[in-house]
């Protein structure tokens, strides 16, 4: 019985964990162990007894690597939890070994610190407003949270109405709370979201390559018309435009861009800007 | 592998997404299919069988090895068994319904399965639990109302996805999974498992590993088959099903009707774990190919 489970076949890379940097860039799958640089080097000989010789018998130095979505730590290796390719990025500042993270596609949004939202407002109970973000519960939002709010100078915000603000807790033990200020006190854009427009959901990867900064779609959209547009990094886009028909048109484009090759978006781009 | 190819797309062998564009009389260079099932709300809606092969361009498609059956002969150890194992052809979609947060749709010869989950989300305060994800199951049939074998197979569906659903990572919040039978011809819950493993992965959710399903029948003069047709269930002395995991090839959940030996059942688990590394060997080709399209 055990001959048959033997790999003949490839197996899923139980068992057998492969380094972290050379899996750079390629497709992994939940279940998955990646080894760190530092330890690779220590398992590279295969334990035959050449391994160099280490004055500080004990703990070895490790390189502090980060840990991203998508990525668990297993004993002293990385766990992969989900599906995608992998990415590196090289630390910044010195030291460190950078963060390593899965990039995956998804739809549910789950509540991150510091990542700026579109919320609807969905209740009013005493002092905070209920908002949905997308997650699996609804976030909080006191009312003192806005920018020049006191007790007697309330804002304005109706059940309903769109909020642009950022999550000062978002962790699985709690319930999600948010804020229409930064840590100075002013609003840098975010508050109550202005009439009209069209709010629309798209997957988080697409919000994600639409905020990065070398994105030229964001560019040859302003091209197109003059537009306002808010992201939000739960896959809500709030879009408008002078008219009706070009809030669609947009909306319209930014949900085809994902599945959309740079080429056939151009000929859009460009038959757009003719008509 | 066959891919095929449709027009007006980059030559797409697999669904990346569904949805429609709905913008007045323009029309784009890519169109896209918006696939009508009722599925996502958990309804009595059936699709009609046509609709479902519609949906089949771009599919990716798993070529089996069509080798040897493997045969057992009373209690003896079998010899070094042969390379291949008779899987039935099978084929998986992604991404194909717009309203749950991951779908998928998974074909083993002629038997079909639909599976969509919806989470994390939000949780019922009775059925939430403080330190983990509350997993819920829920399979149709393709005609009638759900019985008490739905209830039993949700049942171990469930159990083998909370073995590897990492539920600790979102408590107080709840992961469904629907499946919906579209046809029904042998194998059923080996199906459901690889059906609701792919939608998994698909939504996002967090796993420590993958699990695929495997059922072997065992006749009456002892021939193991794998993955056998209704036929075949239906004149075996006994069907077993395992559940397997990807890491180790270990064994998640067994669940097994009919008579046989101790030495037969150690023979079909380790047939269903050879069998298993093909099935594993599917789905990483096939979300490969689902992210390199993008």
């Amino acid at each position: 019985m055990a001959e048959a489970a033997a790999p003949a076949a490839e197996s899923l890379g139980g068992g057998r964990a492969r380094a972290a940097r050379t899996v750079l860039g390629q497709v992994v799958l939940p279940g998955e162990e990646l080894l760190l640089p530092q330890q690779e080097d220590a398992e590279g000989p295969g334990g035959t007894g050449e391994q160099p010789l280490l004055l500080n018998a004990g703990a070895r130095s490790r390189v502090r690597v980060v840990c991203g979505p998508g990525l668990r730590r297993c004993g002293d290796r990385l766990l992969v939890t989900k599906c995608g390719r992998l990415r590196h990025k090289e630390p910044s500042g010195g030291g460190g070994g950078g963060v390593y993270w899965v990039d995956s596609q998804q739809k549910r949004y789950v509540p991150v610190k510091g990542d700026h939202v579109i919320g609807i407002v969905t209740a009013k109970s005493g002092d905070t407003f209920k908002v949905d973000v997308g997650g699996s519960e609804p976030a909080s939002l006191s009312y003192l949270a806005f920018e020049g709010a006191t007790k007697r100078n309330r804002p304005n915000v109706q059940v309903g109405d769109l909020i642009y603000g950022q999550f000062v807790v978002a962790n699985k033990d709690m319930e999600p709370e948010m804020v229409c200020i930064d840590s100075c006190g002013r609003a840098n854009g975010m508050g109550v979201i202005g009439q009209d427009g069209l709010l629309f959901k798209v997957t988080l990867g697409l919000i994600r390559k639409l905020l990065a900064p070398d994105c030229e779609i964001l560019q040859e959209v302003g091209k197109l018309y003059p537009l306002e547009i808010v992201f939000g990094m739960n896959g809500r886009i709030w879009v408008k435009a002078k008219t009706i028909q070009q809030t669609l048109i947009l909306a319209n484009i930014l949900e085809a861009c994902e599945h959309m090759t740079t080429d056939q978006r151009k000929q859009i781009f460009s038959r757009l800007a003719e008509s | 592998m066959r891919l095929l190819e449709f027009r007006g797309g980059r030559g797409r062998g697999q669904i990346v997404s569904k949805r429609g564009a709905t913008c007045g009389p323009q029309s784009w260079a890519v169109r896209h299919r918006r696939v009508r099932t009722g599925y996502a709300a958990c309804t009595q809606a059936r699709t009609s069988v046509r609709k479902r092969q519609r949906a089949w361009f771009g599919l990716v498609e798993g070529a089996m090895q069509a080798d040897a059956k493997i045969r057992t002969a009373g209690g003896t150890e079998p010899g070094p068994q042969g390379p291949g194992c008779s899987l039935r052809h099978f084929a998986c979609e992604q991404n194909l319904l717009s309203r749950p947060d991951g779908s998928a749709s998974f074909l083993q010869g002629d038997t079909s399965i639909l599976a969509g989950v919806y989470g994390p989300a939000e949780v019922k305060v009775s059925k939430e639990i403080f330190n983990k994800a509350t997993l819920e199951v829920i399979l149709r049939p393709k005609i009638g109302l759900p019985g008490v074998a739905e209830k039993s197979r949700e049942r171990l569906i469930r159990n083998t996805c909370e073995a590897v659903v990492l539920g600790t990572l979102h408590p107080r919040t709840s992961i469904t999974i629907v499946l919906q039978v579209v046809s029904d011809a042998g194998s059923l819950l080996a199906c459901c498992l690889n059906a609701a493993c792919i939608a998994l992965v698909d939504a996002g959710v967090p796993m420590r590993a993958l699990f695929c399903g495997v059922t072997c029948a065992l006749d009456s003069d002892g021939t193991l088959v794998l993955d056998p047709t209704a036929k075949q269930e239906k004149e075996a002395r006994a069907v077993l099903t395992f559940a397997l995991d990807s890491v180790a090839q270990k064994l998640l959940m067994s669940t097994t009707k009919g008579l046989y030996s101790d030495a037969e059942l150690q023979q079909c688990l380790a047939a269903a774990q050879a069998a298993s590394q093909h099935v594993f060997r599917f789905y990483r080709e096939s979300l490969q190919r689902r992210y390199s399209k993008s």
